[in-house]
């Protein structure tokens, strides 16, 4: 076997969403979203059933975990997670009130 | 068997849909358009009647269409798609895509006018627009060359020391219409011939993680995660693959001559009588097949002109022109499409890949068959003879001249003339 070139290993810029990549975007909004854990399936059922917000968030920084929780430093308030919930368990606040 | 059950009678477009089946493509996405889609319309049969088991997504565009082969072949599958003018037009910012992800694409163009004005005809323009989006290109100029080359260029596209989206072009309705025979091979001679794809990539499968940072920078990254190329190495690697690829473009078409007899020259050009040639036509595809007509004509007068007919267009085999055209006196190119603003783009390539001569030939470019205008033998003899006389004259013509123009009939051109409509 001859030995692969640097053009056989450079291949596809596959790429997948890192936390923080963009520093921390958290200074970026006013509104935050926050999980209403009564209403969150995977919270109510303690199972790996739903997690769309975790797969949605484009910083990404939901963790898929029973609860999901918001690491809030990178969270930009973009409301993306709020928008594809199926549940309707997330709304966006006031930083204040989180 | 005799030899007439071997072989079947069909279009070239339809060549190109047995290709496919024979190599077995697993996703096919494509969207209509005069002349390509009897291509996916017989795949489309194959799928439905069985004979082929391959998904065929339905798009709303050339674009989608492409987008679609992306993701596909991203999940590690068989891709193919086909198109025309106008399609390749707005597939373009895709192709981009497909280069710069390697991803071992197969498409074929039945090759057509690109407008305004509007034309369904054939000209090379299109797939000569795409010249620089990174993908290996090769030229067909009968529909067994279709066939034959389809399937080599999925095994070409996938080796591992290419992985390059490939274009197989071939003239709209000249070759896209036109009956021929084709013989076509048993399947499991084509299973030995194209090994399954052995992908670098699946997105599918979540667990392989390869990137780190959601944009490729112009610097190389380097986290926790891992470490990444910068957009500098990724694109440095497209040229080196395509580089090293005509190697492999040669070796594959070795190999497909020695297993199925039926070989296009080196499998980069082929050649036509060109022994004892001081004279070289240089074209692709129908002007390629034309030009053969002209060489017999033209040696029956006693003038030693040959062909090279262009197979491979990208990547451009720079150094094998050279070793042919080194002993060459004149040589005259015909381009079936304009670089607007300078000159044929055929001709602009062979003159750079001769700039390291040190015996240049002399060289005259010449535009023919636009938008379908027929290309006739004797047009080609013109600009032969032409190229002579200007040869022994030494003179160089700096306007770009065009062979089987009709200005002459055009009355309204004349003085006094009334301009028309259709102006
Ligand atoms: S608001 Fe946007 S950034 Fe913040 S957690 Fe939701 S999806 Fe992520
Ligand atoms: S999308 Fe909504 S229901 Fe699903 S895990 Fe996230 S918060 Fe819970």
């Amino acid at each position: 076997m001859t030995e692969e070139k640097d053009y056989q290993k450079i291949l596809a810029s596959v790429q997948k969403p890192v936390e923080g990549e963009a520093g921390k975007t958290g200074s970026w909004s006013t509104i935050k979203p926050k999980i209403n854990l009564d209403k969150c399936i995977v919270a109510k059922m303690e199972k790996n059933v739903c997690h769309f917000c975790w797969l949605y968030c484009p910083e990404p920084i939901i963790t898929r975990t029973i609860p999901p929780r918001i690491l809030y430093d990178y969270c930009k308030g973009c409301g993306i997670c709020v928008e594809v919930c199926p549940h309707k368990a997330i709304e966006m606040v006031e930083e204040s009130e989180l | 068997m005799n030899a007439s059950e071997e072989y079947e009678i069909m279009i070239g477009n339809h060549a190109a849909a047995y290709a496919c089946k024979g190599a077995k493509v697993q996703v096919v996405a494509a969207y209509p358009i005069t002349p390509q889609s009897p291509v996916v319309e017989k795949i489309s049969y194959f799928i439905e009647s069985g004979e082929l088991n391959a998904r065929m997504v339905r798009v709303e565009s050339e674009q989608s269409a492409l987008v679609a082969c992306v993701a596909a072949s991203a999940t590690g599958v068989r891709t193919y798609t086909a198109t025309s003018s106008h399609g390749l037009m707005l597939m373009y910012e895709i192709l981009c895509w497909a280069a710069g992800n390697r991803l071992p694409i197969v498409m074929n163009i039945a090759t057509r006018a690109v407008g305004a004005p509007w034309s369904v005809w054939t000209d090379h323009q299109d797939a000569f627009t795409v010249r620089d989006t990174g993908w290996l290109q090769m030229f067909c100029e009968d529909n067994q060359e279709i066939y034959d080359t389809n399937l080599q260029a999925f095994r070409i596209a996938e080796d591992p020391c290419v992985y390059v989206p490939t274009l197989v072009s071939y003239d709209g309705y000249i070759l896209s219409h036109t009956f021929m025979p084709v013989r076509l091979e048993p399947q499991s001679r084509i299973d030995d011939f194209i090994p399954p794809l052995k992908h670098h990539l699946n997105l599918g499968d979540m667990n392989v993680v390869k990137g780190v940072c959601p944009v490729t920078t112009p610097h190389v990254v380097k986290r926790e995660e891992g470490t990444a190329p910068g957009y500098y190495e990724f694109r440095y690697s497209l040229q080196r693959a395509m580089e090293h690829s005509i190697e492999k473009v040669v070796e594959v078409h070795d190999l497909f001559a020695e297993k199925f007899g039926r070989s296009y020259g080196n499998g980069i050009y082929k050649a036509y009588k060109m022994e004892d040639a001081d004279i070289v036509i240089f074209a692709v595809g129908s002007v390629a097949s034309e030009s053969r007509l002209v060489i017999d004509k033209l040696r029956a007068k006693g003038i030693k002109i040959g062909l090279i007919s262009l197979k491979l267009f990208r990547p451009f085999p720079a150094k094998h022109l050279r070793e042919v055209f080194k002993d060459i006196k004149t040589v005259v190119v015909f381009d079936r499409d304009v670089g607007y603003g300078y000159e044929g783009i055929l001709f602009t390539e062979l003159k750079s890949a001769l700039y390291q001569l040190k015996n240049r030939p002399f060289i005259k470019g010449y535009i023919v068959g636009l938008g379908g205008r027929d290309v006739k033998a004797d047009d080609l003899i013109n600009g032969v003879l032409r190229t002579i006389e200007l040869e022994k004259k030494n003179e160089y013509v700096e306007q770009t001249e065009f062979i089987g123009l009709k200005l002459d009939e055009l009355d309204f051109l004349k003085k006094g003339g009334k301009v028309e409509n259709g102006r």
